[in-house]
């Protein structure tokens, strides 16, 4: 018989609900019956492996990825990161994706009718396949916020999305990540949802002089943490 | 570490997430019976949802999910990976063409009937949503231990794709309710 160890549960202490007032569009498309409890089997500690074919090179330079040979407008910043399992263990060969507005707070995208400019040399869509300690890193032009219809004269603040793997079905996750000190951060009802203050406070990236390059582009890092193994008393957990 | 809290994929992942096409799973080459499937999101008033995505992750034709923690001694296929995604289109549709995947083992030495693993997003859905995809015409439906631990045989049936066909091939209609009365069932795992 097949051991299988599963993955902690989803901690719903971290995650938003479904359902939150203060996000509109949340309320016709939360599932509002209990969810049904289901013991992780072999589909849910497999998933999706994929291999490095799946990041071209020229994803993870958002500036110069556009196929005009020009380079977008913007404040360059460069964005580290770590991608980790609970207990810190670093998840390497996993892909992320990501895509942001442009500088000036408009998303390439036919949806989008925001009265700013498109920028011809700018995308927003990048690709990452962690090294062996879990780090990715993008070069990119912070994204500018925008205006939606959530609640009257209701902003975005500037946020950058993120979608990732981790080893298995279960370890999905998508997200985005702030940048420190905007303004608009304590009144976006999306970041407002998750229902902590410290789950909020771990959306906001930091600001990293470290990785700043003089004269060049400003540095900010964001770690990610996808659900780790359970442990069990036998393994030990020395950490 | 605490996990990182998950956020709406919002009205424009697809700049992200489908630019590829990524919902065909299955090349001539893989093995198994050629299925399509298909169905739509619908929100809490009915009405179809345009910017969901649906990803899938199946075993293939055996019963082997591509991965090093499948250890059964099942082939592999090296043309198929198990993996989809679709985003919904402006009538709210989305689709794969795969193959129906084999029995994989259950808890307890269980057997689960064949299905697909399915997680849906949305703008307006905060944290994805997990579902499964079974067949409507595989009698082993009824010993699965998944299927079994769903009390009420309505929302069971939320879970079973119904078999038509469509220019002579096989198409499993599968429709997701984010909510209301015939809410599919969703998964805490």
């Amino acid at each position: 018989m097949m051991e299988i160890k599963p993955y902690n549960p989803r901690d719903w202490k971290s995650h938003p609900p479904y359902r939150f007032e203060g996000y509109a569009s949340s309320m016709k498309r939360a599932p509002l019956k209990r969810l049904v409890k289901m013991k992780q089997t072999l589909s849910e500690i497999t998933g999706p492996l994929f291999g490095p074919e799946a990041v071209q090179s020229g994803d993870t330079d958002l500036t110069r990825n556009a196929g005009t040979d020009g380079e977008a407008m913007g404040e360059r910043v460069i964005i580290v990161g770590r991608v980790l399992e609970e207990d810190e263990r670093p998840v390497p060969n996993t892909l992320i994706e990501i895509w942001q507005a442009n500088a000036a707070g408009r998303y390439h995208h036919e949806v989008d009718q925001h009265r700013a400019p498109l920028d011809p040399n700018f995308i927003g869509a990048g690709s990452y396949m962690t090294n062996e300690k879990g780090e990715y890193r993008f070069l990119t032009v912070k994204p500018g916020p925008y205006p939606w219809l959530n609640h009257p004269n209701a902003w975005r603040p500037s946020h950058i999305h993120l979608s990732l793997f981790g080893p298995s079905f279960v370890t999905r996750l998508v997200t985005q990540f702030f940048f420190p000190g905007d303004p608009l951060i304590p009144m976006d009802p999306i970041l407002n949802s998750v229902p902590t203050k410290s789950g909020r406070q771990r959306l906001i990236a930091s600001y990293a002089h470290d990785v700043s390059e003089a004269e060049w582009a400003l540095g900010y890092r964001f770690d990610v943490v996808l659900r780790g193994r359970q442990q069990t008393p036998f393994e030990g957990n020395g950490r | 570490m605490k996990q990182t809290p998950s956020q709406t994929v919002g009205p424009f992942y697809s700049l992200g997430l489908t630019q590829k096409t990524m919902n065909l799973l299955a090349s001539d080459a893989t093995e198994g019976e050629k299925i399509r499937i298909e169905g739509y999101v619908f929100d809490g008033d009915g009405k179809p949802v345009p910017d969901a995505m649906v990803e899938i992750w199946q075993a293939n034709a055996y019963g082997r999910y591509n991965h090093p923690e499948d250890k059964q001694e099942k082939p592999l296929d090296p043309s198929f990976l198990g993996w989809g995604r679709s985003g919904t289109d402006k009538t709210g549709v989305f689709s794969f063409e795969t193959v129906k995947p084999g029995s994989v083992p259950g808890p307890d030495e269980s057997i689960q009937a064949p299905h697909i693993n399915v997680t849906v997003f949305a703008r307006g859905m905060l944290v994805h949503a997990y579902t499964r995809i079974y067949f409507g015409d595989e009698p082993a439906n009824g010993t699965d231990p998944v299927l079994s631990s769903i009390k009420s045989k309505t929302r069971r049936q939320t879970l079973i794709g119904a078999r038509e066909e469509k220019n002579g091939k096989p198409v499993y209609r599968f429709d997701i309710r984010l909510q209301g009365e015939n809410e599919t069932v969703f998964f805490d795992m």
